[in-house]
């Protein structure tokens, strides 16, 4: 086990440069001169030499990118333009929000599919089995936005329980953090719930065929200890894969639902960052993301590794 | 009686007359195409899905003639007015006839999702199948997937859009680059599966050549999951589009786009409703019809997929 978690801590090494790598290359991909962009036609040629001495563009691209990366392991992911500020600054103060409303999504989509997943795999070929997977394949069908809008119209405009916007972090009130982020929440993470739900049911329906637990149940173990002590855990392995890639969609998709919500995170500062053409903000939110999905994946998949120790690196 | 031919070139068992499997589980004698077909009709959700997709489909190309209205045509008088005889899906802020917009907005989302797919497709035979046949190449072109993978997929491709520009190729370039990866992993899965079988060391100790062996023998093999990801590739598409345009990246206004509409019509919501429900279930029918044929086509090409 030590030697996959070896290889697997090493294995992230090129990944990370990679990514890091493109991001670099994201504002080389701008038609034209990035600095002339990101200014506008009516900027001065001295300005547009300036922004581009600031930018480093003046520089060969071997050049910037070891200058850039030096900036960026020391946290420094350069200005924001049109916050004047540090992007670290921006994406930090942002980012907290963000986590908050991925992780309770994760915790919503696992509440609600690994149950679901379950009953529909217990009584297959059911009724239940059915409501079940035609939920599922609803739900993944449904855009997050939509269901967002849906959900405002019927549990704040109309029923008035919960509210339509905003955000109030857990720590400072728990109660109505709570009550900001639970339409978001379930909004983002219905999608996942649903990829959940099918994952764990067909995980669950290969395990209950397998023969040990035909051996728990001939030795007159009860219905319910057989399920949840011997299949449940085993059936929940490649369940725990997915919650990685989860968690990296749900990073992503938490951009659109935070427009829906005026949900003050990091989603909603990318797409001010886009419109603005903001680039060292696109590319610092672009960066810090796709570390933490990383960073997850990573733990998630150590975490797979201690759950099964039948695991091996290939 | 069933026998399982060694060829799969005879048509029926010579002593017992019953139909003879091949090794892969079709019917001998009958292409596989048709057989597929056949195995599609008797799957019922599959059947749906296609039929919605065709309706879909149909209304796209027929925009043209269904829209009752100009998309872009703007009637002050008749703005924000509900469903009715005149508008059946109502109209907007600017008086324009939500059915006909949506009628023009299938047009863009099917073709930016079928644009990926067959992108998305291509990047996966062309580099799947580098990645899988030729050894030295497999870590390189994997690490790049990988790279590409770490980032989240609606985020990278608003990124991409923030370089590029808001137009719909873009939008096709923005979102291939997104989806590419996964095809890529599944194509190179096939090929690392396939080219271990004895059938492709006959043919490797006949001196056929690399791209013999790849394109006659690997990639017909590898089709199967291929098809059923092009499918999920489509409504991925499809949904990731409609989101591009609702947060004001993907195609500009005034191009009527599903995501565009539902976009505009977010603050009209309580006052007409009908500007942000209609546009939804569009693209909540399409994805869903692309979901049950894509499941209908796993289960009937690759069983061992099934959910």
């Amino acid at each position: 086990m030590a030697l996959y978690i070896a290889r697997r801590l090493l294995g992230v090494i090129p990944v990370l440069i990679l990514v890091a790598i493109a991001a670099f290359l994201l504002i080389h991909l701008v038609p034209g001169d990035p600095a002339m962009v990101m200014l506008g036609s009516d900027a001065s040629p001295q300005q547009v030499q300036t922004l581009r001495m600031q930018l480093g563009l003046d520089r060969s691209l071997p050049e910037q990118f070891i200058v850039w990366l030096r900036h960026v392991l020391r946290g420094n992911l350069g200005d924001s333009f049109f916050l004047g500020r540090p992007v670290t600054q921006a994406l930090m103060e942002r980012l907290p929000a963000t986590m908050q409303l991925a992780v309770l999504s994760l915790i919503f989509s696992l509440l609600i599919g690994v149950p679901a997943g379950l009953i529909a795999a217990v009584r297959q070929n059911t009724g239940w089995d059915q409501l079940v997977m035609a939920t599922a394949i609803g739900g993944i069908s449904v855009p997050s936005f939509w269901l967002g809008l849906a959900m405002i119209l019927v549990f704040s405009v109309q029923l008035g329980w919960l509210p339509s916007g905003g955000y109030t972090p857990l720590w400072d009130n728990v109660w109505q953090g709570l009550r900001t982020l639970t339409l978001p929440a379930i909004s983002l993470g219905a999608m996942q719930a649903a990829l959940i739900a099918r994952m764990t049911r067909s995980s669950m329906l290969e395990v209950l065929r397998q023969d040990y637990v035909r051996t728990a149940r001939s030795k007159g173990l009860g219905h319910w200890l057989v399920l949840l002590k011997h299949a449940l855990k085993n059936a929940m392995i490649p369940v725990i894969t997915t919650i990685g890639t989860a968690f990296g969609v749900l990073l992503g998709g938490a951009v659109v639902v935070e427009i829906v919500f005026t949900f003050p995170g990091l989603g909603r500062l990318v797409v001010l960052a886009v419109q603005r053409r903001d680039y060292p903000l696109v590319q610092g939110a672009l960066l810090l993301t796709s570390v933490i999905y990383v960073a997850v994946n990573l733990a998630v998949d150590l975490l797979y590794c201690v759950c099964d120790p039948r695991i091996k690196y290939e | 009686m069933v026998q399982v031919g060694e060829t799969g070139r005879l048509g029926r068992g010579a002593i017992t007359g019953a139909p003879v499997l091949t090794r892969r589980g079709w019917l001998a004698g009958d292409s596989p195409i048709r057989q597929v077909l056949r195995r599609l009709r008797r799957n019922r959700l599959a059947v749906t899905g296609f039929g919605l997709l065709l309706v879909i489909l149909a209304a796209a190309l027929l925009a043209g003639f269904l829209s009752p209205y100009d998309p872009l045509k703007m009637t002050v008088t008749d703005r924000l007015t509900g469903p009715s005889r005149t508008h059946w899906m109502g109209t907007d802020n600017f008086g324009r006839d939500i059915l006909s917009r949506i009628l023009y907005g299938a047009r863009l989302s099917l073709q930016v999702g079928l644009a990926v797919m067959f992108l998305t497709t291509a990047a996966g035979i062309a580099f799947g199948m580098l990645a899988g046949y030729f050894h030295r190449l497999d870590n390189s072109i994997m690490r790049v997937m990988d790279a590409m993978m770490a980032f989240p997929a609606i985020l990278l491709a608003i990124a991409i859009m923030a370089v590029l520009g808001p137009k719909t190729v873009n939008v096709v370039i923005a979102l291939s680059i997104v989806y590419a990866p996964r095809t890529v992993r599944i194509v190179r899965a096939s090929v690392l599966a396939i080219k271990e079988l004895d059938y492709i060391e006959a043919v490797r100790a006949q001196a056929a050549g690399h791209l013999r062996i790849l394109f006659r023998h690997l990639l017909p093999n590898a089709l199967s999951p291929l098809v059923v990801q092009a499918t999920f590739t489509f409504a991925y598409a499809v949904l990731a589009e409609a989101s591009l345009s609702f947060v004001g990246a993907g195609a500009p206004p005034p191009t009527p786009s599903w995501g565009n509409i539902l976009s505009e019509g977010r603050i009209y919501m309580q006052a007409a409703p009908w500007i942000t429900l209609f546009p939804g279930l569009a693209i909540a029918a399409t994805v869903l019809g692309l979901n049950l044929a894509g499941d209908g086509l796993r289960d009937v090409l690759d069983p061992r997929m099934k959910t």
